[in-house]
């Protein structure tokens, strides 16, 4: 993936930030800026680490670029669409068609199997469950290894298999970006390397863009590009030469 | 998943499965109310119907009388004690002006079913030693009968047809010992006197007038109540008895005459059935906000438990108005289930109530009649019911800030 982007500025890269800026508690005494004017940019395909410390704005940063929450300052474009000009509605529609999430706790629907996790964002978007969506499910649930637990409920899961739905699920709407907050975090070293190979395997056989957080230092080397938060600043943002593309 | 279920369907009743306890409590908690307003309106509404249509049974629901004499002091007195003057003029019997002229005017009123002229007036009914104070009912017995169903009532012999015949309840046949085929002397205070007999015997299933009402043709009774050519009242049968008092109204604008309502002329009842109304009315409202604020303190409970899965589902792509969808129809269902199960149970304690309250003789005390709009009209309730409760708790689910949920 070490094509130059093509070009034509903003369609080009599915994500780029412009001097983003996020206080909590504006008004309140307690008012806090988390992130200082944030300049990044991803092109598709790209296989990104965050890193840095905790409490720096990782987090923080992901709610902004996933569009669950709004700069204070700055601008934010997803696939070329800027994200400050849009209402609720069009906000959802922009994020459920091309943003994934992965939390750290796997959040699944308990009330649901596998496959109707996996489902969920489809369902949402079209309004009736048919056959095409389920088939949809079922084929990621096995690009995530699962498929004989497709009709276990969530809670009858091991935490790397929630976290693999949880993968399957991110992917359902064939988003142009996959948000991954600590998808490991909560794993032990076995499940984590699975989950993470799952999302390395999903980003080179389909081209989708990736951005995970994750303390792990021997995960974010798995990553072409390491980008280190601290204290709501970039201060470093550099390819990974030990990753280099081709020769894994 | 059901595939004719839409999204905010499957994840509503996936939701209410997984509080199953909280669930089942409060859709207990409804079904118990709806089971009692369903209940306690069948009842009242039996109460009432029966009543009703047992009055109308043998009371007409307009009668048409003279206008009352107004009683004036006589002039030129001696005496200074004007008052003693001033009272209303006997019980004399008068009758209606050009009769068969106003009836025909009333009968052409669109919402009049039937008018019959009556001769009615205090006498005696004498047979042997017995002798028994009665009203005589003077009438032409073809339109009579489509004001009052006389001949339904009629359970042995016939209607009065000739000027010799008699018709009498019960009641008074049991006190004169006089039957069908046998003779009966009716006199009056005017002196007249008549030698009956009698053909028919009724019953309207109340004491009273079975034992008090006989049935004679118009014109004996006429000459015994001494009325020639001449009608005490006329009886008129309306479409609507409940608009029965309007029409009276326009009657007597009409006629110059006295028209009386049975709602006027039972007008302690009505008061006393509006006010069982009110009580039913009150008791359907408690029972409704019970039931509301227990769906809604489920569902209050049931945004906060969930509000992680709230936020996924948002970062998902599902829009507010889907969230707040699928509380609306927690609430909505939850009312539903509710009042099938209420309606259900309600029908239960009505089949309680028929076996026990029974006459002594085992028929039922009175008929109740449910009709299936009550229990549509308890479902569709407890449904609306269910949705406006639901308001509040799904707008909380609706504004819950995505980013803040997922956090915790
Ligand atoms: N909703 C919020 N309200 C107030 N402060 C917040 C909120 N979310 C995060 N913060 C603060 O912002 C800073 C950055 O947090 P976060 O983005 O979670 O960092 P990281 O993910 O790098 O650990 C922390 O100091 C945190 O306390
Ligand atoms: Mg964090």
């Amino acid at each position: 993936m070490a094509d130059t982007p093509p070009p034509g500025p903003d369609a080009a890269q599915t994500l780029r930030l412009e001097g983003v800026y996020k206080s909590y508690g504006i008004g309140t005494p307690a008012e806090l800026e988390v992130l200082h004017g944030i300049d990044l940019s991803l092109r598709p395909g790209e296989f990104a680490a965050l890193i840095g410390p905790s409490g720096g704005g990782k987090s923080t940063l992901l709610n902004l670029i996933g569009l669950l929450d709004r700069p204070t300052a700055g601008r934010l474009f997803v696939t070329g669409r800027e994200a400050g000009v849009l209402g609720d509605t069009e906000l959802t529609r922009l994020r459920g068609r091309n943003i994934g999430f992965v939390f750290q706790y796997h959040y699944l629907l308990p009330a649901f199997t596998a496959v109707e996790n996996v489902m969920m964002p489809i369902l949402a978007a079209r309004g009736r469950p048919d056959d095409a969506m389920r088939k949809r499910a079922g084929m990621l649930l096995d690009k995530v290894g699962l498929t004989p637990w497709r009709d276990h409920m969530a809670n009858d899961l091991s935490g790397g298999q929630q976290q693999r739905v949880a993968v399957a699920r991110a992917l359902a709407m064939d988003p142009a970006l996959v948000l991954a907050d600590e998808p490991t975090g909560n794993l032990d070293t076995k499940s984590a390397d699975g989950v993470f190979d799952v999302l390395r395997e999903v980003n080179e056989s389909s081209g989708t863009t990736f951005l995970i957080v994750t303390h792990d230092p021997r995960l974010a080397r798995r990553c072409d590009r390491i980008i280190e938060l601290v204290d709501g600043n970039i201060v470093s943002d550099r390819p990974n030469a030990a990753e280099a593309p081709g020769n894994r | 998943m059901n595939r004719f279920l839409p999204f905010e369907a499957i994840a509503a009743f996936r939701f209410m499965r997984e509080g199953t306890a909280q669930t089942t409590l409060i859709v207990a908690g409804v079904a118990l109310g709806v089971g009692v307003i369903v209940f306690m309106s069948a009842l009242i509404a039996g109460l009432q119907s029966n009543i009703i249509r047992r009055t109308l049974n043998y009371m007409a629901p307009i009668v048409i009388v003279p206008p009352e004499q107004v009683a004036r002091p006589q002039r030129g007195g001696t005496s200074g004690l004007l008052a003693e003057n001033v009272q209303p003029r006997s019980q004399q019997l008068r009758s209606i002006d050009q009769w068969q002229k106003v009836r025909e005017q009333v009968a052409r009123l669109p919402s009049v079913v039937a008018v019959t002229p009556v001769v009615s007036g205090p006498g005696f009914a004498l047979r042997g030693d017995a002798n028994k104070a009665v009203t005589v009912t003077g009438i032409e017995p073809e339109s009579y009968v489509r004001v009052i169903g006389l001949e339904e009532k009629i359970i042995a012999g016939r209607l009065p047809a000739g000027a010799s015949d008699i018709v009498i309840g019960t009641e008074l046949s049991k006190d004169l010992g006089a039957g069908v085929g046998d003779k009966l002397r009716l006199t009056t205070a005017s002196g007249a006197a008549e030698t009956l007999n009698v053909v028919g015997l009724f019953d309207f299933g109340n004491k009273a007038v079975n034992e008090r009402n006989v049935y004679i043709g118009l014109r004996v009774a006429q000459n015994l109540l001494n009325l020639a050519g001449g009608v005490s009242s006329m009886e008129v049968k309306v479409h609507d008895p409940f608009e029965a008092e309007t029409i009276a109204q326009t009657i007597q604008s009409e006629t110059g005459l006295q028209a009386d309502s049975w709602i006027r002329t039972n007008a302690q009842f009505f008061t006393a059935m509006a006010a069982q109304s009110l009580s039913n009315t009150l008791i359907r409202f408690f029972v409704g906000l019970t039931a509301a604020l227990g769906i809604a303190s489920v569902l209050v409970v049931s945004v906060v438990q969930k509000s992680k899965e709230i936020g996924i589902l948002r970062a998902m792509g599902t829009s507010r108005a889907q969230v707040l969808r699928v509380f609306l129809v927690q609430g909505g269902v939850m009312g539903l289930i509710g009042s099938l199960f209420g309606c259900a149970l309600g029908w239960g304690f009505l089949a309680v109530w028929r076996g026990v309250a029974l006459n002594a003789d085992g028929t039922p005390l009175f008929i109740i009649e449910v009709e299936p709009e009550l229990f549509a009209l308890a479902a569709a309730g407890a449904t609306v019911v269910g949705i406006l409760a639901a308001v509040v708790p799904a707008r909380r689910a609706a504004r819950l800030d995505p980013a803040v949920a997922i956090r915790g």
